[in-house]
Formats: structure tokens, sequence, C-alpha cells
């Protein structure tokens, strides 16, 4: 299982480094650094979605546990909600501006 | 973005402010002001129109929806803020009330047609941003003065004072940076997304988006005040208490 996984993410990393690297995109930069950007905006999606699913869990456990402290647990998630999206966020503005 | 046509700012531009500047002796070739500029002034303009128009017809007797509605804002508002700061809490309520009904305001308005968010402009954000960062090293320096500030970022012990000291700086510095970006792009990702899918498929497929865009407005909005009751209250709050800080659980 573990070397079918390794398999198939290295099958992936290289059909996505050999994609269509001579094509142009008009004004000088290639499709490839297009899907590159892209890329980076995935990666980043998913370690957001990744990091706010552990935040909210991690909430929701809190407020089963402790019904009496909802509204501090739901200020804090809220508030770390926000700076794991800053990092998503972060990386979109860099992926616009160098676009 | 940035090129689009928005029929209320080419009205406002040629009829007000294109006007203006020449009376003024500017001579500009294009418009004079930039959209997000002539959203800003509307918003402005309107909640200024608003609150003169609901503060005419207050009344403790028969308070009407409008006015139940700015009250339950209002003391949401007041009772988070003296949560999060402390007692001192009201007299920071004009900015703190200010910013959060500025930005929902501004937020929301990019989901009617012919209009943008002028939140979804960087300089727009910065310059709230900007504004946070100054007043609250401003009412710190006040309360506390200077050295007193400064032990602030020097953390408790003396031994990591100097190290401590620089990270500290470096994180505050980058609070208003986090704050306008935050702010900035979760805007402008919204637009984006609503006007490429617009651009995709018929118009309706957006409108699902567009529910959950006018929820992420108001949360921006609230994160934005939320924030900046956070830097306050780490602004106002002793330098290095030995006790922990009562917890108001």
């Amino acid at each position: 299982m573990r070397k079918l996984v390794l398999l198939l993410s290295v099958f992936a990393v290289l059909s996505l480094a050999t994609f269509p690297v001579y094509a142009q995109a008009g004004e000088g930069q290639t499709v490839m650094e297009t899907h590159w950007l892209a890329m980076a905006m995935a990666i980043a999606a998913a370690g957001c979605g990744i990091a706010q699913s552990r935040a909210v869990a991690g909430g929701c456990e809190g407020v089963s546990r402790n019904p009496g402290a909802v509204d501090t647990i739901r200020l804090l998630v809220i508030l770390g909600l926000a700076f794991i999206e800053f990092l998503a966020l972060l990386t979109f503005v860099i992926v616009f501006l160098i676009r | 973005m940035g090129h689009e046509e928005f029929f209320a700012a080419t009205l406002f531009n040629r009829w007000i402010a294109n006007p203006l500047a020449r009376l003024l002796g500017i001579h500009a070739e294009h418009d004079v002001l930039p959209a997000h500029v002539v959203m800003i002034l509307l918003v402005g303009l309107a909640l200024v129109l608003l609150s003169a128009a609901v503060r005419r017809r207050l009344s403790v007797d028969k308070p009407g929806n409008f006015q139940q509605f700015l009250e339950l804002l209002a003391e949401g508002l007041n009772s988070l803020a003296r949560d999060v700061i402390g007692g001192s809490a009201r007299r920071f309520f004009p900015l703190l009330g200010g910013l959060f009904i500025f930005i929902l305001v501004c937020n929301l308005l990019g989901l009617v047609p012919g209009f943008m968010s002028p939140t979804s402009n960087i300089n727009v954000t910065a310059g709230m941003a900007v504004l946070v960062f100054i007043y609250y090293n401003y009412v710190g320096f006040r309360l506390h003065g200077f050295w007193k500030y400064m032990a602030h970022f020097a953390g408790p012990s003396l031994a990591v004072a100097p190290l401590l000291f620089v990270i500290e700086i470096i994180s505050h510095c980058a609070r208003p940076f986090s704050l306008s970006v935050r702010l900035f792009g979760n805007i402008f990702a919204e637009e984006l997304i609503i006007a490429t899918l617009n651009g995709m498929f018929p118009f309706g497929i957006s409108l699902p988006v567009m529910a959950l865009a006018v929820f992420a407005s108001t949360i921006q909005a609230f994160i934005f005040v939320v924030l900046t009751m956070v830097y306050l209250g780490g602004a106002l709050e002793d330098a290095h208490e030995e006790e922990m800080p009562s917890a108001e659980v």
C-alpha cells in the first residue's frame, strides 16, 4: 500500500513535470509556468484545508467537552482560522503578483 | 481586474470629480478618481446619510426595526470588546464599530452588480491596517510611557530580552501587513471567483458562491475588528505580569 502510494505520487509529479513544456501561453510565458502557479495554489489550499479541519475539529471537541466555554472557543477558533487562512491567501497574492 | 468600467465610478467622475478637478486647476486626461476611491466615497456618504436619518428618529419608547438591529450590533461588539480588551473597552467603541460597519458595507457592495468592493484594492485595506497599527501603538505609548511600553516587547526575563525584542518588533511590524493582506486577499479572491464563474457559466451558477460571499464578508469584517481588539488589548495590558492574566471564562 505504501509502495503504491509512493509510486502514484512519483508518477503524478513526473506527469506534471513533463506537461507541455514547449507550448507557449502568450506573453512569453510557457504553459508549464502557469501550471506551476496553479500547483502552488493547490498545495496551499490543501495545507490550509488540513490545518483548518484540525482547528475546527479541536474546537468542536472542546465545545462538546465543555459547552459552557462556547463563547471563548468560538472566538479562538475564528481567530485561528483567520491566521491559518492567511497563509493560503499569501500564496494567492504571490501567485497573482508573479502571474 | 483594475481596468474594468463601473458605471457608478464613471458617472461620479464625469459629473462630480472631473469638473471639480478642473475647477481646482488640475488637468487630467483620464478620470480623476480610481474606482475604489469613488466606491469609498459612496459608502461613506451612504453611511453618513443613513446614520443621520436613523439618529433623527431614534426613540426609547418604540424603537424601529433598524434601530433594534443597530443596538444588537453595538451591544454585541461592546460585550466582545469587554471580553477581549477589558474594562476600558467602551473608549474604543467608535473605532471598532466604525471599522466593522465600514468594512462590512464595503465587502457587501461588491456583490451588487455595477459596483466593486473598495476592500478588493490593497490600498484601502492597507490604509485601515496602518491606521490600526498607529492607533494601538499610540494608545500603548500614551498609557504606559515610552520605556514601560518598550518593556512590552522585551518579554518577562532579562536574559532573553535582546532576542525577544527583535522578534517582537518584527512580529508587530508584520501585523498591519497581515491585516491588510488578509482582508484584501479574501475579498479579491471572492470577486475573482464570482467573475470567473459568471464568465464560464450562464448567470445564476454563481448565486451559491455569492451567498457564501455574504457570509465570508461578514466574517472578514468581524475578524478585522477582533484582531484590532486583540492588538489594543495587548497594548493596554501591563508588561510581564507575574500571575496569569485573569481568564474570564
